[in-house]
């Protein structure tokens, strides 16, 4: 169901996240292979030729930022993978630093030696209790084992890895801002250029990627970048965890190969509508992706390409289901107090936007709402336009037009009548 | 905090030298683990372990959400109100606490148990609405589940 896997490939039990199972289905071969046979440089060409993209948001390849460190530069390589996973909607690098974190850390691994990194990070959300418990434990278990430290598995490679953990801010998953974290200051982002890979923690190349992008690697270099291409559509291969929240009998994470069919999806995985309602509309990648409404969605397949040509993204894969009575105003407001609440405030539209647009929409759940203000949101979304540091005021800005675009009578409908369409309602189907 | 310099110790060796300025966070957030918030003293005190601007370490306590200079109730209670624990039945679960509690969000019950406060995305949207109680998740709540859950502490 829902195509081929290459993460979610063995059963979780009791003691699946240990050393001991990992090493059972084969864990650290792939490892052992590559510092006896490989040239680092041999590593970075198979991930590139593999066509891996990105799974933290901007589907960027993998292989095409890793050629950026110049292996004979001199200086010292950093390696961090991305588990801050605060993108609203997103819970699934949560389940393979639960259930597989040994996974994640032969990637890392294999990616610090394609990269001749000495120290590696993993960043991960300060909130994460028990994914922070595993992957520490597991880090434990690998020192012991000898695949961290110096002289690995009895070859000249050494590294050493440290879990860092966030104390709390959305924007320290930003790239550039999870550098500045680690480096012990507020999480601001920064411009750029320079890049990140060529002037990244404490001003050395840095790369940086998501939690699943890298748990792809072990894979792709045990079996080869063709094998991995076959997975998948040929614009985006392989496969991508979804994690699936709201109005669907069955939330969860789902690893789903490209091309899978979102009707078949929801019907088969998800388990269909709660309580038997209708479709409305899905975020399909994180609440930063713009929504899709019922009839954009249900013909399309859940390939990257295709996303972006109906103009969303599977972002983050983090899919918010939508069930036909939500409030899409209020929705709206819950988001727009977010980002109001996590602008880092370094840019005046970001800052000063995000503000406004909180208050407009406030206003207009209010019932004081007058029929400007959604010309005003529209004006005020549109400022970030790439005007700000980072990202999010973008994002943000985006995601606001498309809901007051594609669900526009329910705005004009709560400023006329004082009153939600919809009764203000985000929760339904379990009446 | 003097008591915790071993443990410090222990973590600055995985890291690589002249990275000092990287423990300020996790300095701080086991700091706060151990006395459950952070103190003026302990900020001298870090500052002079890490050889660190006393500006930097009061600049990084401002901006994280979780970090805190003053003490809080002995249970914290933290409901996620995002899109997901929203359409999930967060926002219900919410006044129902305001009024289990009898204070609002960022408040403490008068006899120093309980402290209410609302977070964004805890990423566990699949299991909302969601509730953290210290440090632990907990998931698919409801009102009865979360009478359950508070009823037995002290
Ligand atoms: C505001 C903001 C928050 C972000 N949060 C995350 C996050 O929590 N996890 C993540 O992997 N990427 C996040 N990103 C994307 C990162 O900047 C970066 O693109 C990504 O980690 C790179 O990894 P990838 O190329 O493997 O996807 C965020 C971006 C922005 C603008
Ligand atoms: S866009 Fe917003 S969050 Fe990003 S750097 Fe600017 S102010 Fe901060
Ligand atoms: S929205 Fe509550 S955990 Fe994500």
């Amino acid at each position: 169901m829902g195509g081929r896997k290459l993460l979610m490939t063995f059963p979780v039990t009791a003691t699946s996240h240990t050393l001991a199972d990992y090493r059972a289905r084969g864990g650290y071969e792939t490892l052992a292979k590559v510092l006896r046979e490989k040239k680092p440089e041999d590593v970075t060409k198979e991930v590139a030729a593999s066509g891996l993209q990105g799974r933290g948001g901007a589907a960027f390849p993998v292989g095409r930022k890793w050629q950026v460190v110049h292996l004979d530069d001199g200086q010292p390589h950093y390696l961090c993978a991305n588990a801050d996973e605060g993108e609203p909607g997103t819970f699934k690098d949560r389940w393979i630093l639960e259930n597989a974190p040994h996974l994640l850390l032969e990637s890392m691994l294999i990616s610090s030696y394609a990269l001749q990194v000495r120290n590696a990070f993993v960043y991960i959300r300060g909130e994460f209790d028990l994914p922070y418990r595993r992957l520490a434990a597991a880090v434990e278990e690998a020192y012991e084992a000898g695949y961290f430290g110096t002289d690995i598995l009895g070859s000249p490679f050494a590294c050493d890895i440290v879990v860092y953990r966030g104390a709390g801010s959305y924007v320290c998953g930003e790239a550039s801002a999870l550098i500045t974290s680690i480096e012990g200051k507020r999480g601001y982002p920064r411009n750029r250029p320079p890049r990140l890979t060529v002037k990244g923690l404490y001003q050395k190349p840095t790369v940086i990627n998501n939690v699943e992008s890298l748990s792809n690697v072990t894979g792709i270099v045990r079996d080869g970048a063709e094998a991995f291409k076959k997975v998948g559509t040929p614009k985006a291969p392989g496969t991508r965890l979804f994690s699936v929240s709201g109005h669907i009998n069955k939330p969860g994470v789902y690893e789903v190969e490209g091309g899978y069919p979102f009707a078949d999806f929801l019907r088969n995985e998800l388990g269909g509508m709660l309580g038997g309602r209708k479709l409305k509309a899905v975020i399909p990648g994180g609440i930063s992706a713009k929504v899709l409404t019922a009839a954009e969605i249900e013909p399309l397949p859940l390939d990257q390409p295709v996303f972006e040509a109906a103009g969303s993204t599977l972002g983050s894969g983090g899919m918010i289901v939508i069930a036909e009575g939500t409030c899409m105003v209020r929705l709206l407001q819950v988001m727009l107090r977010f980002y109001h609440h996590e602008s880092c405030g370094q840019c005046t539209p970001c800052r000063e936007g995000m503000g406004w647009l909180h208050r407009v929409i406030d206003r207009i759940v209010a019932g004081e709402g007058r029929l400007e203000d959604i010309e005003t949101m529209h004006h005020v979304s549109r400022w970030n336009d790439g005007t700000t540091i980072c990202g999010m005021g973008d994002a943000a800005g985006y995601a606001t037009v498309a809901i007051l675009e594609k669900f526009r009578d329910e705005f004009e409908y709560w400023i006329a009548n004082k009153r939600s369409k919809c009764n203000g309602v985000l929760e339904v189907g379990n009446a | 905090m003097r008591h915790l310099i071993p443990e410090f110790e222990k973590m600055k060796a995985r890291y690589p030298a002249g990275f000092e300025s990287s423990l300020v966070l996790p300095c701080l957030r086991r700091i706060q683990d151990d006395r459950g918030f952070v103190a003026d003293s302990d900020i001298d005190g870090l500052v002079a372990y890490l050889g660190v601007p006393r500006v930097q370490v009061e600049e990084v306590l401002s901006f994280y959400t979780q970090l805190r200079r003053k003490p809080i109730g002995r249970w914290h209670v933290q409901t996620c109100r995002n899109v997901s624990c929203s359409m999930r039945g967060a926002e219900r679960l919410i006044d129902h606490l305001r009024k289990k509690l009898g204070v609002a969000p960022g408040e403490t019950t008068a006899d120093g148990r309980f402290t209410l406060s609302t977070v964004e995305c805890l990423g566990s949207c699949g299991t909302a609405p969601v509730v953290m109680l210290n440090d632990a998740y907990h998931e698919n709540m409801s009102a009865e589940k979360v009478d359950a859950l508070l009823g037995g502490l002290e």
